[in-house]
């Protein structure tokens, strides 16, 4: 079966979406990327839909499905490249994903999540432990 | 009885043509309504010699029916078309335009008098069929000349449209997109995509939307001002309006407007220093 390839870097979980995005392939992404964030204790999850040019609603609230599961699992989302296109779509579908972070490119947004994670790490190592 | 009555009016323009054409273009430029300053007196002279020469073939070529929408009469039509896009760019008036066509009556009704002033009947036949004729044929011109000046306001829409939405970049990473005049549906779709085209382009992390020029901001400009907003985020780049005039401050509180999470900055100034402070740079001065 068609599966969309989750690729590890530090402790950051990289996801490029190459294809067209269907359903199936959407929630089977969700469980593998679930279980990987489990799996790795990964901090950070960047989703690279620069190839992406067709968004309907159901995709979209996938990704917002994504973001929330995975800050439950303690790992920040950062959504990067979206195309003009799918992001009037996205807004005209009234899906503006209020909690998902964005990034112009992968670069940036791994960025983003390195100075998120210092961050936290930062306030949890301060100088009372 | 029509056929014959139509060739008879052919037969009076074709026999007196060589005298009728100087003697309409002399009325014509006699006449005060004559925008000397818009048209040169060889070019009317060149218009008025091919309009009878398409009359005379127009009338030759049907058999009585009167119908200048037909194809017999579609050189006339060409020709008229020609000259009432020419003159509605030129600045004449409609009625200007249309007297063209009906001066034409003065010297044809003294051609038609003189040749049947023994057949009072068949005067006013003539007389009847050449005003029905050029009454179609004027009023033909004035829809023309409306034709024209539509095309000249689409044009200018146009133009208007892509004059009105540039999008410059004031640093590396700071895009500005000055907003003027009033913004409709059509004006904000052109707005969000050449903002989010340019921020592709650019990989910039600011836009900032300055709205100095905006007269009037209601609910409808709001949406789609906060779309534009919303659209730039998903992109991964943060949005700053600029420029809200006091009045349209009290506008947007008094409509219920939320303008919830976006940074709003009074002048392009403002904005632009926060854009600078975030992306790490700052100004300083130098001497003095």
């Amino acid at each position: 079966m068609e599966r969309i390839p989750i690729l590890k870097m530090g402790d950051c979980l990289l996801v490029t979406i190459q294809v067209d995005m269907h359903d199936r392939l959407a929630t089977t992404l969700q469980d593998d990327l679930t279980e990987r964030i489990a799996s790795t204790r990964a901090r950070g999850v960047v989703i690279d839909i620069s190839a992406l040019e067709i968004v309907d609603s159901f995709i979209g609230r996938m990704l917002g499905n994504i973001a929330a599961m995975s800050r439950v699992l303690d790992a920040q989302t950062v959504v990067v490249g979206m195309q003009p296109a799918v992001a009037i779509t996205l807004v005209e579908l009234g899906l503006s994903l209020p909690g998902v972070s964005t990034a112009l490119n992968v670069e940036k947004g791994m960025a983003l999540i390195g100075r998120a994670v210092g961050k936290a790490e930062g306030t949890n190592g301060g100088p009372e432990t | 009885m029509t056929p014959k009555s139509t060739n008879r009016l052919g037969e009076i323009v074709a026999r007196h043509e060589r005298e009728l054409v100087p003697e309409w273009v002399e009325q014509q430029l006699a006449a005060e309504t004559l925008r000397r300053d818009l048209v040169k007196d060889e070019e009317l002279r060149e218009q008025s010699q091919r309009f009878v020469q398409s009359l005379r073939a127009g009338l030759e070529a049907t058999d009585g029916n009167l119908d200048v929408r037909g194809p017999a009469w579609s050189s006339t039509r060409d020709l008229l078309r020609e000259l009432a896009h020419a003159r509605s760019r030129q600045g004449f008036s409609p009625s200007e335009t249309a007297t063209f066509v009906f001066s034409l009556k003065q010297p044809l009704f003294d051609r038609i008098r003189s040749d049947l002033a023994r057949d009072p009947e068949g005067l006013s036949d003539e007389l009847w069929q050449t005003t029905v004729l050029l009454d179609k044929l004027g009023l033909y011109t004035v829809e023309l000349y409306h034709e024209g000046r539509e095309e000249i306001i689409i044009r200018q829409q146009q133009e208007m449209m892509e004059l009105s939405t540039p999008v410059v970049q004031l640093w590396e990473g700071i895009l500005a997109l000055p907003l003027i005049g009033t913004l409709d549906s059509a004006r904000t779709q052109v707005v969000m995509e050449s903002l989010l085209q340019s921020i592709v382009q650019t990989g910039a992390g600011i836009a900032i939307i300055d709205i100095t020029g905006v007269p009037t901001v209601d609910t409808l400009v709001a949406q789609h001002l906060l779309k534009t907003v919303a659209a730039a985020r998903l992109m991964g780049a943060e949005c700053i309006i600029s420029g809200i005039r006091p009045q349209i401050a009290q506008t947007i509180v008094h409509l219920g407007v939320e303008l919830g999470g976006v940074v709003t900055k009074s002048t392009l100034a403002d904005a632009f220093a926060i854009a600078l402070a975030r992306t790490g740079r700052g100004v300083t001065k130098t001497a003095g």
